[in-house]
């Protein structure tokens, strides 16, 4: 009975939760634990045995040749897919494989999509206001008033990725650089525990790049950021620590110069490039 | 408080102001001016114009739904029906033995069919406030339950369109049932009186014209109110990118579901209305027929405006009207072709098009863009 009563008491924690009080327990070690994942699509195994671990506050990037399974391991930890086997957990206490997008996304797991998705029928201000992190059920978002706190935290980021005279502007004539900074807006507005960045320089100016190179190691610390990219010179700029992903698994892991001396990697992706 | 915040709203201040201006000019006509003055508006065109107006409400319980929510309810006709058949059981018992067999407490028809008491379901309905209780119960009940099922599922688009013409199909085919206890094929009907008042009377007639004008002003505020609040733009959010939306934390399907419930008792509202001004409610109102052409009105009149669902429900019902009087047959096919027509010259309907004529206006004025945050379409 007193158990039921603590998963309902529980229940309720989440809804008016704002992550940075996040439940999230990284007493024991790593934020993110993947474990012996797999998954099929019509018997294409996307991802294979995928062991991947991320500790509290670690930027990682990720990289890996065209189909080797990276976005899908975001879909996993998001909850958009669920994996054939294997375990993912966020901390120690969360189980994600048993909970839905939302609630995932609402425990303090941010992304951003590979093809920039911003609402672009709204104004840049307003798919910044509908990030925030703040209770979102129906009645609290009906009835939210904007007040100068709010106004102010999102001016704060509008300044921030450089949209601060666009921000009445439909979202929807950005430019593919411009919309892939305000999905970084939206992250930073969701106040996430992790960030899930999918190719977020994809489209971008060198000092674009730059700048979101900043953006992302000033989060590292606070917050814990995976990356996937394909540009080498950016992940350079920004690794310490690269997991390479190929047929679905992680095929090496370590330095950016480690990885990059590997033999295998050489041979499966590097070698293409260089 | 949220309902007042779009009183604050230049647009709909000028709707709200309209609608009045329109309601009390139609009363004047018909009162002041003498009957046989060709500006005299007849108790005949009041009570047409009352029912223009159930049906405008209809069309903005549509719009929220489909112009910001993306849901293209096919079977709205459904829960008017259902709001209208509520009304037309309060208006049946109000006839009492005033019936063709003079029964004290059962319908005509069910004396025709040989019952001798009444079914459970027509318990309480000879009160006024169980029936409006209904009016919003019953559509909302069945579009919480159909849409609890539909967007758990993740039903969307084309397949969720086709569930809801399925959804007013069947009704219909129920409907027509004699042993449902609804009158069958011909409905309910030779209703007397309302809340004591003799419905064939002009004032009742105006006085509802009144009522249903008043209806549409609260119901078109109530749903402006909600695609003004963040939970509109949460709205349009799912529309166009649904699992965006999700991942912010925003639980889509209550979103839906909790808009569709709110659009499935507006639309209730609107055929309680509908019903004791035409006099009749029947199973036709459930064809999918009507359901898709209160979706032609809201598209003519422009989506995600409102006030566009309103001016295109008023335009082609005021169309109908006409053209059934002058040549009845053809009124499908200019149906058709306005459609068509409007689609392809008109995407955005009336209001885009009023909305670019108001756009060059204010730039050849050259004025800076005033501060309402409209949501563009
Ligand atoms: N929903 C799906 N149904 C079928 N196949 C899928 C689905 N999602 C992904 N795949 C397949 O799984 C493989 C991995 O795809 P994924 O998008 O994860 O690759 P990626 O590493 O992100 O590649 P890229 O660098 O091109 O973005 C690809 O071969 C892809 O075709
Ligand atoms: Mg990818």
């Amino acid at each position: 009975m007193n158990f039921f009563k603590q998963l309902v008491d529980r229940e309720r924690v989440f809804d008016f939760m704002v992550p940075q009080q996040s439940p999230v327990d990284v007493r024991h070690g790593p934020i993110l634990y993947l474990e012996d994942v797999s998954v099929s699509f019509d018997g294409f195994r996307a991802i294979n045995k995928l062991n991947l671990t991320i500790d509290d506050g670690e930027l990682r990037c990720i990289i890996g040749p065209n189909g080797a399974g990276k976005t899908t391991m975001m879909d996993i930890i998001t909850g958009k897919t669920r994996p054939d086997e294997g375990s993912v957990w966020f901390g120690s206490r969360h189980n994600l494989l048993q909970m839905n997008e939302p609630d995932i996304a609402s425990l303090g797991i941010g992304r951003k999509f590979q093809k920039p998705t911003v609402f672009e029928a709204l104004t840049v201000f307003q798919n910044l206001e509908l990030a925030r992190a703040t209770n979102k059920s129906i009645l609290p978002t009906l009835t939210e008033r904007m007040t100068g706190e709010i106004q102010d935290r999102i001016d704060e980021v509008l300044l921030l990725i450089g949209l601060k005279n666009l921000h009445r502007q439909p979202a929807g004539i950005l430019s593919h650089g411009q919309k892939q900074w305000l999905e970084i807006g939206m992250l930073l507005m969701q106040k996430p525990r992790l960030l899930l960045v999918d190719e977020p320089v994809a489209g971008m100016t060198e000092q674009e790049m730059e700048r979101t190179a900043e953006l992302l190691t000033g989060l590292a610390g606070q917050q814990s950021v995976v990356v996937v990219e394909h540009d080498m010179g950016f992940v350079r700029s920004i690794a310490r620590k690269v997991t390479v992903l190929h047929q679905g698994s992680v095929l090496a892991e370590g330095s950016m110069d480690q990885v990059s001396s590997d033999p295998r990697v050489i041979e499966v992706y590097l070698g293409e490039e260089a | 408080m949220w309902l007042t915040q779009p009183l604050y709203e230049r647009s709909t201040r000028i709707f709200l102001g309209v609608l009045l201006l329109a309601m009390s000019l139609v009363t004047l006509l018909h009162l002041v001016v003498p009957a046989d003055h060709p500006l005299h508006v007849s108790a005949y065109t009041v009570n047409l114009l009352g029912k223009y107006l159930s049906y405008a409400l209809l069309a903005v319980a549509v719009d929220l739904v489909w112009g910001y929510l993306g849901i293209l309810s096919l079977g709205h006709g459904a829960f008017f029906a259902l709001g209208g058949y509520a009304m037309g059981m309060y208006l049946m018992r109000q006839i009492g033995d005033r019936g063709v067999y003079g029964h004290p407490e059962l319908p005509d028809f069910m004396v025709f069919l040989n019952w001798d008491a009444l079914p459970w379901y027509w318990l309480g309905f000879d009160s006024f406030w169980f029936a409006a209780l209904m009016v919003l119960l019953v559509p909302g009940l069945l579009a919480f339950a159909f849409g609890y099922l539909a967007f758990r599922s993740r039903v969307t688009g084309v397949y969720l369109s086709i569930m809801t013409q399925a959804l007013t199909f069947a009704l219909m085919l129920a409907f027509f049932r004699n042993e449902m206890g609804f009158g069958g094929n011909n409905g309910l009907t030779d209703f007397r009186d309302m809340l004591g008042f003799d419905l064939r009377t002009d004032t009742t007639r105006l006085v509802l014209f009144l009522v249903t004008g008043l209806a549409l002003a609260i119901g078109y505020l109530i749903c402006r109110a909600i695609v003004t609040s963040k939970l509109g733009r949460v709205c349009v959010a799912c529309r166009d990118a649904e699992a965006r939306t999700r991942f912010l934390g925003y639980r889509v399907e209550r979103v839906q579901l909790s808009v569709f419930v709110v659009s499935a008792m507006l639309a209730g509202v609107a055929g309680a209305l509908y019903v004791p001004q035409v006099g009749i409610i029947n199973p036709g109102e459930f064809s999918p027929l009507f359901s898709i052409e209160i979706v032609i009105w809201v598209a003519l009149g422009g989506r995600a405006t409102l006030y566009g669902a309103v001016i295109g429900a008023l335009l082609v019902n005021y169309a109908k009207t006409w053209f059934t009087g002058v040549m009845p047959d053809a009124w499908l096919f200019a149906l058709g072709a306005m459609f068509v027509l409007v689609t392809v010259l008109l995407p955005r309907g009336i209001a885009g098009l009023m909305h670019n004529l108001n756009e060059r206006r204010r730039r050849v004025k050259d004025k800076p863009q005033d501060d309402q945050q409209e949501l563009p379409v």
